[in-house]
């Protein structure tokens, strides 16, 4: 398995999609975030654990890292 | 409690109960006591039925109890755990977790052939969404198999809240969760378009030394009141005194103890498959009962006629 010491593990990936669109995700390893384009929202990864909770979410209109 | 199942009730506060459960997280291990019960009682289950499920899902992870109890059983090669809470959900064991809110899955279609839950779905407001949505979550002829606290849960605490509210304060605020009953459950099974659905109960009985180590557990365990309607102004001594007065004269035992009633429901269902046993439509039967039960036919008594 190819990943980083932080990364997801890829067979969570396969099976992860938007909690609200239920529409795909885009890994962002860079920046460790799971990005639903079409929700707007940018779900982030922490020490490997994806948080796909809207209330936790970056909108996508933020700066990335910025105050929510 | 006579809710309709029907209705989305917006009766738990969910960022509470993800903050109940976040600071839980770090000492749960030494509250699990139920969870292990019960992680057990639902693993008999999963022991009852004669296939293998290679992925499976536990939602509501908590600290990974299930997944300690599991060990191996079920021919589960993966298992996903997903809390609500990041604090349990980082405390599961293994690779594939995450945080997750039962009432919005982000799983993919058919991505399971099992998913559990073990003492969670109470906390959640939209059931019959939920339920609907870990259908979808689950491969055709997957299983859904979940056991989560129902009516008759913490009978014992409430009288004792309501008794010393009523009498301390003159009024009383939701301090114990209601509780799902078992009827409701089936037809919310039936209703998520589960087939073969199937729904029972158990009551386990624990004793404690007081009413206090009882509301030090359920904070130990992540499950103190999270009610959108609680009271948000700071609990009074004397009411809290006055509760565990109460509780303490209706049900202490000879020696002190005090017992609380944690009831279970079992809810079991299949994500529906074209080879699975349905029931016949009606009328489409090719021979007579009677024929088969070697009787005469006769008719079951006058029928109804018009006025």
């Amino acid at each position: 398995m190819n990943q980083t010491a932080q990364g997801v593990d890829p067979k969570l990936l396969e099976i992860l999609v938007c909690p609200v669109t239920k529409g795909p995700l885009r890994y962002d390893a860079e920046a460790q975030e799971l990005i639903s384009e079409q929700a707007g929202l940018a779900f982030p990864i922490r020490d490997g654990i994806p948080i796909m909770l809207a209330d936790e979410a970056r909108r996508l209109d933020d700066a990335p890292g910025g105050a929510r | 409690m006579a809710e309709n199942a029907n209705d989305i009730r917006h009766v738990f506060d969910r960022r509470a109960v993800r903050r109940r459960r976040d600071r839980a997280a770090a000492t749960f291990g030494a509250h699990d006591f139920l969870f292990r019960e019960v992680a057990d009682r639902l693993c008999e289950r999963l022991e009852d039925v004669r296939r293998g499920f290679p992925a499976a899902l536990d939602l509501g992870s908590h600290g990974g109890v299930l997944a300690a109890t599991l060990a191996g059983r079920g021919g589960i090669e993966t298992l996903v755990q997903a809390d609500l809470s990041p604090a349990m959900a980082a405390r599961a064991p293994g690779p594939l977790r995450l945080a997750a809110d039962e009432e919005a899955l982000p799983f993919a279609d058919a991505s399971f052939d099992l998913a559990l839950s073990c003492l969670s779905l109470h906390w959640v407001n939209d059931l019959p969404g939920a339920l609907a949505q870990l259908r979808r979550a689950l491969k055709p002829d997957g299983l859904f198999l979940a056991a989560m606290l129902g009516a008759g849960t913490l009978d014992e605490l409430r009288g004792a809240w309501i008794e010393a509210e009523s009498a301390e304060e003159g009024g009383v605020s939701p301090r114990v969760s209601p509780f799902a009953d078992l009827a409701d459950a089936a037809a919310l099974l039936q209703r998520a378009g589960f087939a073969l659905p199937v729904a029972d109960a158990d009551t386990i009985t624990v004793t404690w030394p007081d009413p206090f180590a009882l509301m030090r557990e359920l904070r130990g365990m992540g499950e103190a009141n999270a009610n959108e309607g609680r009271g948000r102004a700071p609990l009074r001594r004397g009411t809290l005194l006055a509760a565990a007065r109460a509780y303490a004269e209706r049900h202490a035992d000879a020696d002190g103890r005090i017992p609380a009633t944690f009831r279970v429901l079992y809810l079991s269902g299949w994500a529906p498959a074209s080879g699975q046993p349905k029931p016949l439509r009606p009328g489409s039967a090719q021979a007579r009962l009677a024929d088969a039960l070697d009787a005469e036919e006769r008719p079951a008594g006058d029928k109804a006629r018009p006025k």
